[in-house]
Protein backbone atom coordinates (compact mmCIF):
# COMPACT_ATOMS: atom_id res chain seq x y z
CA UNK A 1 0.00 0.00 0.00
CA UNK A 2 0.87 3.22 -0.79
CA UNK A 3 1.82 5.07 2.14
CA UNK A 4 1.28 9.55 2.60
CA UNK A 5 1.49 11.77 5.47
CA UNK A 6 -2.08 10.99 6.25
CA UNK A 7 -1.34 7.27 7.16
CA UNK A 8 1.88 8.19 9.62
CA UNK A 9 -0.82 7.70 12.64
CA UNK A 10 0.43 4.39 13.32
CA UNK A 11 3.74 5.72 14.09
CA UNK A 12 2.61 9.09 15.93
CA UNK A 13 0.71 6.33 18.04
CA UNK A 14 3.79 4.35 18.55
CA UNK A 15 6.26 7.54 19.77
CA UNK A 16 3.71 8.50 22.10
CA UNK A 17 3.32 4.90 23.95
CA UNK A 18 6.66 5.37 23.77
CA UNK A 19 7.16 8.73 25.82
CA UNK A 20 4.55 7.24 28.15
CA UNK A 21 6.66 4.81 29.34
CA UNK A 22 4.68 1.84 27.79
CA UNK A 23 6.93 -1.32 27.47
CA UNK A 24 4.67 -4.12 26.93
CA UNK A 25 1.85 -4.24 24.39
CA UNK A 26 -1.08 -7.27 24.11
CA UNK A 27 -2.43 -7.32 20.28
CA UNK A 28 -4.69 -9.56 18.28
CA UNK A 29 -3.55 -9.15 15.03
CA UNK A 30 -5.75 -6.44 13.11
CA UNK A 31 -5.50 -4.79 9.64
CA UNK A 32 -6.13 -1.37 10.81
CA UNK A 33 -3.11 -1.87 13.75
CA UNK A 34 -0.89 -3.69 11.36
CA UNK A 35 1.95 -0.72 11.22
CA UNK A 36 1.78 -0.19 15.05
CA UNK A 37 2.00 -3.82 15.72
CA UNK A 38 5.22 -4.01 13.56
CA UNK A 39 6.87 -1.12 14.96
CA UNK A 40 6.24 -3.06 18.56
CA UNK A 41 7.86 -5.99 17.85
CA UNK A 42 10.80 -4.46 16.10
CA UNK A 43 11.29 -1.81 18.96
CA UNK A 44 14.06 -3.75 21.87
CA UNK A 45 12.69 -1.93 24.78
CA UNK A 46 9.10 -3.20 23.83
CA UNK A 47 7.71 -6.77 24.78
CA UNK A 48 5.15 -7.20 22.21
CA UNK A 49 2.91 -9.89 23.47
CA UNK A 50 0.20 -11.56 20.72
CA UNK A 51 -2.55 -13.03 22.91
CA UNK A 52 -5.26 -16.03 21.28
CA UNK A 53 -8.19 -13.72 22.62
CA UNK A 54 -8.52 -10.31 23.54
CA UNK A 55 -9.67 -11.20 26.89
CA UNK A 56 -6.29 -12.52 27.94
CA UNK A 57 -4.47 -8.81 27.36
CA UNK A 58 -6.92 -7.74 30.29
CA UNK A 59 -4.76 -10.05 33.12
CA UNK A 60 -1.41 -9.55 31.02
CA UNK A 61 -1.89 -5.64 31.34
CA UNK A 62 -3.39 -5.97 34.96
CA UNK A 63 0.24 -8.34 35.40
CA UNK A 64 2.10 -5.84 33.84
CA UNK A 65 1.04 -3.01 36.43
CA UNK A 66 1.30 -5.17 39.80
CA UNK A 67 5.18 -5.31 38.50
CA UNK A 68 5.62 -1.89 37.70
CA UNK A 69 5.71 -1.38 34.13
CA UNK A 70 2.89 0.04 31.70
CA UNK A 71 1.49 -1.61 28.88
CA UNK A 72 -1.36 -1.10 26.31
CA UNK A 73 -3.62 -3.33 24.57
CA UNK A 74 -4.37 -3.34 20.74
CA UNK A 75 -7.69 -5.08 18.62
CA UNK A 76 -10.21 -4.21 17.03
CA UNK A 77 -14.27 -3.47 17.80
CA UNK A 78 -15.22 -7.12 17.56
CA UNK A 79 -12.64 -7.76 20.20
CA UNK A 80 -13.88 -5.62 22.75
CA UNK A 81 -16.58 -8.13 23.21
CA UNK A 82 -14.40 -10.60 24.58
CA UNK A 83 -13.45 -8.58 27.63
CA UNK A 84 -16.37 -7.39 29.29
CA UNK A 85 -16.28 -10.13 32.46
CA UNK A 86 -12.78 -9.36 32.90
CA UNK A 87 -13.24 -5.22 32.62
CA UNK A 88 -15.41 -5.95 35.55
CA UNK A 89 -11.73 -7.39 37.29
CA UNK A 90 -9.84 -4.29 36.11
CA UNK A 91 -12.91 -1.58 37.55
CA UNK A 92 -13.04 -3.53 40.73
CA UNK A 93 -8.83 -3.48 41.03
CA UNK A 94 -8.76 0.05 39.56
CA UNK A 95 -5.83 -0.98 37.55
CA UNK A 96 -4.63 1.50 34.74
CA UNK A 97 -5.66 0.66 31.25
CA UNK A 98 -4.94 1.48 27.73
CA UNK A 99 -7.33 0.19 25.14
CA UNK A 100 -6.06 1.50 21.42
CA UNK A 101 -9.04 -0.38 19.29
CA UNK A 102 -9.58 0.24 15.17
CA UNK A 103 -12.94 0.56 14.41
CA UNK A 104 -15.32 -1.89 12.29
CA UNK A 105 -18.76 -1.98 11.65
CA UNK A 106 -18.83 1.72 12.19
CA UNK A 107 -18.21 3.97 9.05
CA UNK A 108 -18.59 2.34 5.72
CA UNK A 109 -18.71 -1.05 6.73
CA UNK A 110 -18.79 -3.99 4.10
CA UNK A 111 -19.31 -6.52 6.54
CA UNK A 112 -22.79 -7.24 7.87
CA UNK A 113 -21.38 -9.54 10.90
CA UNK A 114 -19.02 -6.72 11.82
CA UNK A 115 -22.14 -4.37 12.24
CA UNK A 116 -23.85 -4.92 15.86
CA UNK A 117 -20.23 -5.21 17.67
CA UNK A 118 -18.92 -2.44 16.46
CA UNK A 119 -22.53 -0.18 16.86
CA UNK A 120 -21.99 -1.46 20.39
CA UNK A 121 -18.68 -0.87 21.31
CA UNK A 122 -18.61 2.69 23.33
CA UNK A 123 -21.93 1.30 25.02
CA UNK A 124 -20.66 -1.85 26.01
CA UNK A 125 -16.77 -0.24 27.00
CA UNK A 126 -18.95 3.00 29.20
CA UNK A 127 -21.44 -0.15 30.74
CA UNK A 128 -18.07 -1.68 32.34
CA UNK A 129 -16.61 1.78 33.48
CA UNK A 130 -14.16 2.31 30.48
CA UNK A 131 -13.47 5.86 29.46
CA UNK A 132 -14.08 6.28 25.83
CA UNK A 133 -12.50 8.57 23.98
CA UNK A 134 -13.10 8.47 20.04
CA UNK A 135 -10.37 9.72 17.49
CA UNK A 136 -12.13 10.58 14.44
CA UNK A 137 -8.95 11.80 12.03
CA UNK A 138 -5.69 10.88 12.03
CA UNK A 139 -4.77 14.17 13.24
CA UNK A 140 -6.60 13.61 16.43
CA UNK A 141 -5.46 9.79 17.51
CA UNK A 142 -1.98 10.82 18.41
CA UNK A 143 -3.12 13.39 21.02
CA UNK A 144 -6.22 11.19 22.39
CA UNK A 145 -4.03 8.61 23.11
CA UNK A 146 -1.73 10.60 25.04
CA UNK A 147 -4.88 12.31 26.97
CA UNK A 148 -5.77 8.02 27.35
CA UNK A 149 -2.29 7.63 28.54
CA UNK A 150 -2.35 9.90 31.28
CA UNK A 151 -5.86 9.41 32.35
CA UNK A 152 -5.00 6.01 33.01
CA UNK A 153 -1.88 5.79 34.69
CA UNK A 154 -1.86 9.20 36.52
CA UNK A 155 -5.93 8.46 37.64
CA UNK A 156 -5.69 4.79 37.41
CA UNK A 157 -8.80 4.61 34.76
CA UNK A 158 -9.16 2.11 31.98
CA UNK A 159 -9.15 4.10 28.98
CA UNK A 160 -10.29 2.86 25.51
CA UNK A 161 -9.33 5.04 22.21
CA UNK A 162 -11.09 4.34 19.21
CA UNK A 163 -9.92 4.81 16.34
CA UNK A 164 -12.70 5.97 13.33
CA UNK A 165 -13.21 2.96 10.46
CA UNK A 166 -13.10 6.27 8.60
CA UNK A 167 -9.80 6.61 9.22
CA UNK A 168 -8.70 3.20 8.84
CA UNK A 169 -10.65 3.67 5.26
CA UNK A 170 -10.53 -0.12 4.71
CA UNK A 171 -13.72 -0.16 2.26
CA UNK A 172 -13.50 -4.21 0.66
CA UNK A 173 -12.64 -7.51 1.65
CA UNK A 174 -10.06 -7.26 -1.45
CA UNK A 175 -8.65 -4.52 -0.22
CA UNK A 176 -8.02 -5.30 3.87
CA UNK A 177 -6.73 -8.67 1.93
CA UNK A 178 -4.25 -6.53 0.16
CA UNK A 179 -2.88 -4.85 3.01
CA UNK B 1 -6.16 -43.70 39.41
CA UNK B 2 -8.03 -42.18 42.83
CA UNK B 3 -6.17 -38.86 43.42
CA UNK B 4 -4.09 -39.27 46.81
CA UNK B 5 -3.11 -35.80 47.24
CA UNK B 6 -5.10 -33.48 49.45
CA UNK B 7 -5.08 -29.90 48.10
CA UNK B 8 -4.12 -27.89 51.21
CA UNK B 9 -1.23 -29.25 52.13
CA UNK B 10 0.26 -29.72 47.96
CA UNK B 11 -0.06 -25.51 47.80
CA UNK B 12 1.30 -25.69 51.74
CA UNK B 13 3.89 -27.67 50.72
CA UNK B 14 4.67 -25.51 46.99
CA UNK B 15 4.51 -22.41 49.15
CA UNK B 16 6.52 -23.39 52.70
CA UNK B 17 9.58 -21.38 52.77
CA UNK B 18 8.40 -18.92 49.57
CA UNK B 19 11.31 -16.55 49.55
CA UNK B 20 10.68 -14.04 47.32
CA UNK B 21 8.10 -15.89 44.76
CA UNK B 22 5.39 -13.39 43.35
CA UNK B 23 1.65 -15.42 43.60
CA UNK B 24 -1.37 -15.36 41.45
CA UNK B 25 -4.40 -17.42 42.49
CA UNK B 26 -6.95 -18.05 40.78
CA UNK B 27 -10.59 -17.75 41.81
CA UNK B 28 -12.12 -19.85 44.09
CA UNK B 29 -10.64 -22.91 45.79
CA UNK B 30 -7.33 -21.79 44.83
CA UNK B 31 -7.28 -18.57 46.33
CA UNK B 32 -8.70 -20.34 49.87
CA UNK B 33 -5.38 -22.78 49.91
CA UNK B 34 -3.25 -20.16 48.66
CA UNK B 35 -4.62 -17.77 52.16
CA UNK B 36 -4.87 -20.79 54.08
CA UNK B 37 -0.96 -21.37 53.89
CA UNK B 38 -0.20 -18.11 54.88
CA UNK B 39 -2.03 -14.28 53.71
CA UNK B 40 0.97 -12.45 52.09
CA UNK B 41 0.79 -8.92 50.32
CA UNK B 42 2.84 -10.69 47.57
CA UNK B 43 -0.06 -12.60 46.66
CA UNK B 44 -2.58 -11.62 44.44
CA UNK B 45 -5.54 -13.99 44.95
CA UNK B 46 -8.16 -13.47 42.24
CA UNK B 47 -11.95 -12.93 42.85
CA UNK B 48 -13.07 -12.75 39.19
CA UNK B 49 -11.83 -12.25 35.68
CA UNK B 50 -11.76 -16.40 35.52
CA UNK B 51 -9.80 -17.53 32.93
CA UNK B 52 -7.40 -15.05 33.47
CA UNK B 53 -5.00 -16.32 35.88
CA UNK B 54 -1.97 -17.22 33.68
CA UNK B 55 -2.48 -13.54 31.99
CA UNK B 56 -1.93 -12.15 34.88
CA UNK B 57 1.16 -14.26 35.68
CA UNK B 58 2.35 -13.64 32.35
CA UNK B 59 2.20 -10.00 32.43
CA UNK B 60 3.78 -10.09 35.90
CA UNK B 61 6.78 -12.35 34.56
CA UNK B 62 7.44 -10.46 31.83
CA UNK B 63 7.54 -7.28 34.25
CA UNK B 64 9.86 -8.55 36.75
CA UNK B 65 11.99 -10.72 35.03
CA UNK B 66 14.45 -11.19 38.06
CA UNK B 67 11.59 -12.57 40.30
CA UNK B 68 9.74 -15.71 40.52
CA UNK B 69 6.24 -15.86 39.45
CA UNK B 70 3.93 -19.03 40.86
CA UNK B 71 0.41 -18.96 39.27
CA UNK B 72 -2.03 -21.18 41.05
CA UNK B 73 -5.40 -21.68 39.77
CA UNK B 74 -7.83 -24.84 39.51
CA UNK B 75 -8.78 -26.83 36.88
CA UNK B 76 -12.38 -25.33 35.85
CA UNK B 77 -9.70 -21.68 36.05
CA UNK B 78 -6.95 -23.16 33.21
CA UNK B 79 -9.63 -25.21 31.06
CA UNK B 80 -11.67 -21.35 30.23
CA UNK B 81 -7.93 -19.97 29.65
CA UNK B 82 -6.51 -22.76 27.94
CA UNK B 83 -5.39 -20.01 24.95
CA UNK B 84 -3.45 -18.42 27.49
CA UNK B 85 -0.80 -21.81 27.39
CA UNK B 86 -0.48 -20.69 24.05
CA UNK B 87 0.28 -17.20 24.36
CA UNK B 88 2.52 -18.16 27.16
CA UNK B 89 4.27 -20.79 24.83
CA UNK B 90 5.40 -18.13 22.67
CA UNK B 91 6.98 -15.77 24.94
CA UNK B 92 8.51 -18.35 27.10
CA UNK B 93 9.23 -16.41 30.51
CA UNK B 94 11.65 -18.40 32.13
CA UNK B 95 10.90 -17.31 35.65
CA UNK B 96 7.08 -18.10 35.11
CA UNK B 97 5.49 -21.49 36.55
CA UNK B 98 1.74 -21.99 36.13
CA UNK B 99 0.55 -25.09 38.61
CA UNK B 100 -3.06 -25.97 38.40
CA UNK B 101 -4.65 -27.69 41.07
CA UNK B 102 -6.58 -30.43 39.69
CA UNK B 103 -9.73 -31.79 41.76
CA UNK B 104 -11.37 -32.46 38.46
CA UNK B 105 -14.15 -30.55 39.56
CA UNK B 106 -16.25 -26.98 39.85
CA UNK B 107 -15.56 -26.93 43.71
CA UNK B 108 -17.76 -22.99 44.56
CA UNK B 109 -20.67 -24.49 42.26
CA UNK B 110 -21.61 -27.92 43.33
CA UNK B 111 -18.51 -29.82 42.54
CA UNK B 112 -19.92 -30.46 39.06
CA UNK B 113 -17.30 -32.55 36.70
CA UNK B 114 -14.36 -30.29 34.88
CA UNK B 115 -13.49 -31.99 31.15
CA UNK B 116 -10.16 -32.96 33.10
CA UNK B 117 -12.46 -35.91 35.26
CA UNK B 118 -13.15 -37.08 31.48
CA UNK B 119 -9.57 -37.39 31.12
CA UNK B 120 -8.54 -33.97 29.34
CA UNK B 121 -4.42 -33.84 30.22
CA UNK B 122 -3.98 -29.97 30.35
CA UNK B 123 -0.32 -31.07 30.97
CA UNK B 124 -0.25 -32.71 27.54
CA UNK B 125 -1.75 -29.19 26.30
CA UNK B 126 1.02 -27.67 27.84
CA UNK B 127 3.70 -29.46 26.28
CA UNK B 128 1.87 -28.82 23.06
CA UNK B 129 2.14 -25.07 23.54
CA UNK B 130 5.72 -25.18 24.12
CA UNK B 131 6.11 -24.52 27.66
CA UNK B 132 9.39 -25.87 28.94
CA UNK B 133 8.29 -28.40 31.55
CA UNK B 134 4.78 -29.83 31.39
CA UNK B 135 3.78 -32.76 33.50
CA UNK B 136 1.37 -34.38 35.94
CA UNK B 137 2.12 -34.71 39.88
CA UNK B 138 0.60 -37.39 41.78
CA UNK B 139 2.88 -38.23 44.15
CA UNK B 140 4.78 -36.68 47.16
CA UNK B 141 8.31 -37.30 45.13
CA UNK B 142 7.03 -35.75 42.02
CA UNK B 143 5.18 -32.56 44.13
CA UNK B 144 9.10 -32.54 45.66
CA UNK B 145 10.93 -31.88 41.91
CA UNK B 146 8.00 -29.37 41.46
CA UNK B 147 8.84 -27.14 44.45
CA UNK B 148 12.46 -26.98 43.27
CA UNK B 149 11.48 -26.25 39.81
CA UNK B 150 9.09 -23.44 40.51
CA UNK B 151 12.01 -21.88 41.80
CA UNK B 152 14.68 -22.77 39.75
CA UNK B 153 14.58 -24.73 36.61
CA UNK B 154 14.05 -22.75 33.80
CA UNK B 155 10.59 -21.92 32.67
CA UNK B 156 7.64 -21.69 31.64
CA UNK B 157 7.23 -24.31 34.08
CA UNK B 158 3.83 -25.76 34.22
CA UNK B 159 2.20 -28.82 36.42
CA UNK B 160 -1.28 -30.37 36.65
CA UNK B 161 -1.28 -31.50 40.17
CA UNK B 162 -4.12 -34.24 40.65
CA UNK B 163 -5.79 -34.01 43.94
CA UNK B 164 -8.37 -35.47 45.84
CA UNK B 165 -12.27 -33.89 45.48
CA UNK B 166 -13.16 -32.71 48.94
CA UNK B 167 -14.91 -29.71 50.25
CA UNK B 168 -12.86 -27.67 52.78
CA UNK B 169 -13.76 -24.55 55.02
CA UNK B 170 -12.96 -21.27 53.24
CA UNK B 171 -10.16 -19.58 54.62
CA UNK B 172 -10.51 -15.98 52.79
CA UNK B 173 -7.88 -13.56 51.42
CA UNK B 174 -9.01 -9.78 51.71
CA UNK B 175 -11.81 -9.24 48.91
CA UNK B 176 -11.31 -5.26 48.24
CA UNK B 177 -9.43 -5.85 44.73
CA UNK B 178 -8.14 -1.84 45.20
CA UNK B 179 -6.69 -3.33 48.39
CA UNK B 180 -4.76 -6.56 47.20
CA UNK B 181 -3.62 -4.45 43.82
CA UNK B 182 -1.87 -1.57 46.25
CA UNK B 183 -0.34 -3.75 49.31
CA UNK B 184 1.26 -6.18 46.46
CA UNK B 185 2.52 -3.00 43.88
CA UNK B 186 3.73 -1.73 47.39
CA UNK B 187 5.57 -4.96 48.84
CA UNK B 188 7.08 -5.43 45.60
CA UNK B 189 7.93 -1.99 44.43
CA UNK B 190 8.29 -0.19 47.59
CA UNK B 191 6.52 2.84 49.88
CA UNK B 192 7.05 5.23 46.54
CA UNK B 193 5.38 2.33 44.26
CA UNK B 194 2.54 5.27 43.74
CA UNK B 195 4.64 8.11 44.02
CA UNK B 196 5.64 8.15 40.17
Amino acid sequence: MKRNSGDAWPEAIFKTLKDAGVRQVGYVADAGHKRLIELCLADKEMRAVVLSTEEEGIGLTAGAWLGGMRSALLMQSSGVGNCINALGTTRECRFPLLMLITMRGQKGEFNPWQVPMGQATPTVLEAMGVVVHEANSAEEIAPSVDAAARLAFGSYQAVAVLISQAVIGIKSFQEQAAR
Amino acid sequence: MKAALHRREVVEFLLRDRKDLLVVAGLGSTAWDVTAAGDSPLNFPLWGAMGNAAMFGLGLALAQPKRRVLVLTGDGEMLMGMGSLATIGVQKPRNLAVVVIDNERYGETGMQATHTASGVDLAKVAQACGLRVARQVRSLAQLSALRKAIHSTRGPVFAQVKVRAEKLPLVLPPRDGGLLKSRFRKALLGEGADLA
